[in-house]
This record gives C-alpha cells, structure tokens and sequence, in this order.
C-alpha cells in the first residue's frame, strides 16, 4: 500500500521541465557510455594480457645450463653443466612434483626448402610433451608430434604460422614434403595462432619443430640448449625447483644451492605480474569511467536540488495535508531515480552497440597494435557494476535534496515563495 | 443561533493553549512572536482570531495547525498533548484532526480538481471505492460536480478556494483551520466563501478563521483579538 502510494504520487505529481529532463538524461547516457567502453576495453586488453601471458605457456620453468659458483665435492668452481636429452625422463622418473619434461635443441640457421622456396630459419628438436608444456595447439586437420615420431626418429616437423606460410604460401603444408638441411621432412601440423608476449629464441610463429630424437641423428648433437619442465601445480613450482637442483646437482656433481649451475626462468611469477596488471589496468579505467559518470550524478542532483527548490511550496501543503516524509521523499527519489534509468538505460543502448562494433572491427584488424588492444567485452561485471554506480546516483541525487526538504517544519516550508 | 450557543456551552474543549511561548533565532536576536498564549476553543465553535499584521496570528495558526511546534507551553488537541510530537506523528494529526484552507488555495496545479481532493484521502489510507464516492460527494456539496477533471489553473479563483474547501473537509477533520480564506478573491467570490463557512459551522464543524479584516470576523461568533504576540480580548456575541 505505502510503496503503491509512493507510485502514485510519484505518477501524479512528476513535473520536471523537458529541457532539464533532456540535459540530465545526456549527462548520464554520456557518463554511461564512456565507463561501458572503458571497461569493455580494459576487459578485453586483459583478455589479451592473460591470455599473452599463458601464450609461451602456463606455469612452466624454462633452465639454461651455465657454470658452477660455487666449489662442490672436490671440483672448482667456473664448470660446465651440460644436460642431455634424457634427463627430461630422469626429472619426470625421481620428482613426482613435476608431471612434464622436455629437452630442447636448436639450430639458428638450417635451410628450409620447398620447391624453388630456400629460406633460413631455426629449427628445434623437442620430446613431444614439449607441444601442451609450450600451447602448440594444432590447426584443424593436423597434429602436434608424438612419442612413436620420437622413438623411431621420423622425420616430421610441426611448423609455426608465419614460418610456414612463408614457406608454403596457399598451399596447406600439412603432408607436404620438405628438406631440412637437404633432409625431407613431412609436415604433421601447423600452429593456431596465438598471442605470446615472453620468448626465447624468437616467437614460436617462426619455429620448426621435430623430433629430438630425429634432431641429433640429423645434427649430431649430444646436449640439450634448454630444459622445460612443467610441475603438476602452480603451486608446486618452488618445491619442484628445489627439487629439480638435488637431482641434477647429484648427476652432475654441483651444490643444489648453487643456481648459476642451472638458470631457471619460470612463467608463474610473470603470469602473478600479468594479472596484477590488468587488475590494475581495470580498477584505472573504471575509476576514469566512474568520475565521468559522476559528473553526470552532480548534473542529476543539481537538477533534482533545483525541481525541489522549485516545488518547496508544494511540499509544504502535501506536509499540511498530513504526508509523512516518505511520502514527500518517495516520489522524488524515484522520479530522480527513473531520470538516471532512462539515461542508463541509452547510455547501455548506445555503449553495447559501440563495444559490438568495434568488436567486429577488431575480429578483422590487420595491425598488431589493434590485434594486443583485444576485443572490447560488455561482459556481466561491466554491466553490474554500471547499474550499481547508477542506482547509487540516482538515489543520493534524490535522497539528500528531498530529505532536506522534509526535515524543516511544514510551516517554515509554506512560507516559501 | 442561540440554540447552537448553548450545545457549544456544554461541549467538551477541542484546543487547550496552557502558556504558550513561540521565540525564533534570527542569529543576531531573539524574537519572540507568542508570549504566553493561554486559549481553549470548544467544540463545534466559529471563532476568528484577528489581529494586525506582526501580531503573532500567522505563528499562532502554525502551532494550532500542528505546521510548527511551540517554544514552550502545553498544547492539547482533542485530549492529546502534541507540543513534543515528531514529524510523522503530527503529519498524521495534521491529516485526521485538521484541515487546511489557505489565503492562495494552495492546490496543486499539474493535478486536477478530483485529484487535488483525493491527496489527504491517500495519505490517510483509504481504500479505492471510499476515496472516489467521498471526492465525489465532497466536489458536489461545494457545487463543482461538473468541475472534477479540470485542473487548478482552468478554474476561477472561487472555484479553486471551494475545491481548497472539499479537501480541507476530505479527512472529516475536528478542527477547519482557515488562514485570511478571502484575501485573494474578489468581494462576491469572498463573500460567497464566506457563506459556506457559515454553512460548516451550522452542520456542527468546529471553524477557526484568521483574519485582518473585521468584516470577515464580525460574522464568527467569537473574536480573539492578538496583539504582540499576546490575546488582548476575547469575546463571544
């Protein structure tokens, strides 16, 4: 009854000048607009930024082999640590932490050829759990390489994008023949293109991949250039590390505390760093968002301030023929509350359709700069948080003038002119 | 007139003023706008209070109306002390016990006539079909049955105060506080509200009517007469 009356009156009684109604409600699309687009792209970028982060792939430890510091068991420091391709078995046989292993192997310049094509491009020799460790996702109608390619050391490569496109041109390589150092190669699969901000040795797009059993028949290579590893849990990464140098620094004779023997990078923390990032990224632009839809809140309050002043006397003779506050409040907060509706409601309209738009542009962007901006996203925390900031506007905007109104005595109230 | 004197005599008080003091702070200085008011008004009385302007009238028919609260004193209203209510309870005194008719009407003026009279019944909590026959009834025995839907501003002045009238009566209030009704009509309109006051007050209304002009409180039949914020006489014919 009392809400049905608070309609009511609030259906009956509303009367706020068109021009006004007009400014206010752009205020608010306005402010609308520009906090949807501002968090859909933040949203976006952090799409891009996590998914970048996780490209190279996620929570793995990337060791070089490197020199002793510190003397151990009798042998001087300044030694060489070398790996061999089997010690990714031994990792994964002596550390039940890590579920993953794979040596690494390269060549900066072996010479890819296909027809009259020749170019200069590096190649890498890898086990085949290197593919999900480092997101080799294939493209339809290929595959990445598997255990029976490195036990019979088959001489198959798993080809980057760009590499193979540059190689290949329209043809669709995967089949195809090719030689590697005047070897022939058939090409198993292809890479999904991917966002991938950490590298070393160059963006996977450009890699060739196979074997690495096939990669030191072929090269007559003994040791390892990189290890890769992945331990069951983010979580796990430190134990597994640890772990990682006593078994290592047992085979090889240096002290487990001595980390130059081995450098490990691992993508745990920068993938920490990323995240914070982008939430700091976010909370930025929505504070931006936020302080322009603010503006539009002042706009509301001042015209709601300037409706109520215009309507003291009015106020007075409702409060003389026995309304309660609420009832003098009521229609107010809500008509200040259905003003911030409308402009929310076309500041939504108009901001979606602008994220949608500039999402297709995007889908097609050619540009690398375009392609890291990510597609702006109106996702449902943009659209709860708008709402939210809208309400809480629309209410104090109406709140705080109204209730100013009704706190003084009816009698001062009518006197109003 | 005599008959109704005497049915006055033995009613009980409507309005019991003991020692009733109204100071405002204006920030520099104290005013004191009522200085000890002392006023009992029967029920069913017809009373005007007059006075010059300054006299205090204007701050006395606030307290009376339950718009403002006294500085000091005790006011009883049908038996209920209200001089320390707060904002909601005396909004619901106000809407039960009183109703207001103003010098400029007060309607409001985006609303029609109907709608204008239905406010107090709303706010009372009346159901649907009792606030429509009651609106109706009240907008005919003032004469504007063929007025109902028009709003404020496509009515003459007289009509407006009769339409301040029938929402003054919606609520059946005890008491009809009226503030100088005629001062913005002209003299057959003001003489014509005048008549239905009269009429009120023969039906067994209690009405208090403030006013400057004498002519106007010659025809209560009783006259308190304010000065400096204090009754000087007070007389019943």
């Amino acid at each position: 009854m009392r809400l049905g009356l608070v309609f009511r009156l609030f259906r009956s009684t509303a009367s706020i000048q068109r021009k006004r109604m007009i400014l206010t409600v752009t205020a608010i699309a306005w402010g609308t607009i520009s906090i949807v687009l501002l968090l859909s792209f933040g949203e976006g970028l952090k799409h891009t930024l996590t998914a970048g982060s996780t490209g190279l792939g996620e929570s793995i430890a990337i060791c070089w082999p490197g020199e002793t510091q510190k003397d151990f068991a009798g042998f001087p420091a300044g030694r060489e640590i070398s790996l061999l391709p089997g010690d990714a078995d031994l990792l994964k046989k002596s550390i039940p932490e890590i579920t993953s292993a794979s040596g690494e192997m390269q060549t900066w310049s072996a010479q890819l050829s296909y027809g009259r094509k020749n170019l200069n491009k590096r190649v890498v020799g890898v086990h085949p759990e290197w593919g999900e460790m480092r997101n080799q996702v294939p493209q339809a109608g290929g595959r990445f390489l598997n255990e029976l390619d490195q036990e019979l050391k088959r001489r198959v490569a798993f080809m980057g994008w760009e590499i193979a496109q540059d190689l290949f041109g329209e043809e669709d390589p995967v089949g195809k023949t090719f030689t590697i150092n005047r070897v022939p190669f058939t090409v198993v699969g292809v890479m999904k293109d991917k966002i991938q901000m950490g590298t070393y040795g160059g963006p996977d797009k450009n890699n060739t991949v196979i074997p690495i059993s096939t990669f030191e028949a072929l090269m007559g290579r003994r040791f390892v250039s990189v290890m890769v590893f992945k331990p069951e849990t983010p979580e796990l990464m430190e134990v597994a590390k640890k772990r990682f140098y006593e078994v290592l620094g047992g085979k090889y004779r240096f002290d487990p505390t001595d980390e130059r023997a081995i450098g490990i990078w691992d993508t745990v923390e920068s993938q920490r760093l990323t995240a914070n990032m982008s939430i700091g990224i976010e909370i930025f632009l929505g504070i931006i968002g936020g302080l322009t839809l603010l503006i539009g809140g002042v706009g509301v309050a001042n015209i709601m301030y300037a409706a109520i002043t215009h309507r003291t006397r009015e106020i007075g003779v409702l409060m003389a023929l026995g309304a309660r506050r609420s009832y003098v409040m009521g229609p107010l907060v809500l008509e200040s509350l259905a003003l911030t509706f409308l402009g929310g409601v076309i500041g939504i309209g108009v901001g979606g359709a602008i994220v949608q738009g500039l999402a297709y542009l995007q889908q097609n962007a050619q540009s690398e700069a375009m392609k890291f901006l990510g597609e702006p996203t109106f996702s449902l925390p943009v659209a709860a948080t708008t709402v939210l900031l809208l309400g809480s506007i629309g209410f104090i905007a109406g709140y705080f003038p109204s209730r100013r109104a009704v706190s003084i005595q009816p009698a001062e109230v009518l006197r109003y002119e | 007139m005599s008959d109704r004197r005497s049915k006055v005599a033995s009613n009980g008080s409507l309005i019991e003023m003991r020692a009733i003091r109204k100071v405002y702070d204006t920030g520099k200085h104290e005013v004191e706008a009522l200085r000890g008011v002392d006023l009992t008004v029967r029920k069913q009385e017809f009373l005007s209070i007059v006075g010059p302007s300054g006299s205090g009238k204007s701050t006395l028919l606030n307290i009376i109306g339950c718009l403002d609260t006294p500085t000091d004193g005790s006011y009883r209203l049908d038996g209920e002390e209200v001089a320390g209510f707060d904002g909601d309870r005396l909004a619901d005194v106000r809407n039960r016990k009183i109703g207001f008719i103003f010098q400029s009407f007060n309607l409001l003026p985006q609303i029609t006539a109907y709608d204008n009279v239905e406010l107090p019944l709303l706010f009372k909590g009346a159901g649907a079909r009792k606030r429509r026959e009651r609106v109706e009834a009240l907008l005919s025995q003032v004469g504007l049955a063929d007025r109902m839907d028009h709003k404020p501003t496509e009515l003459s002045g007289g009509q407006m105060q009769r339409v301040a009238i029938a929402r003054a009566l919606a609520c059946e209030p005890d008491l009809i506080l009226a503030d100088e009704p005629t001062g913005n009509l002209d003299s057959t309109s003001g003489a014509d509200i005048l008549h239905v006051f009269e009429e009120l007050a023969d039906a067994g209304n209690t009405v208090l009517v403030i006013t400057h002009d004498h002519a106007i409180a010659d025809r209560t039949e009783r006259i308190v007469t304010l000065q400096d914020g204090e009754i000087v006489t007070d007389e019943t014919r």
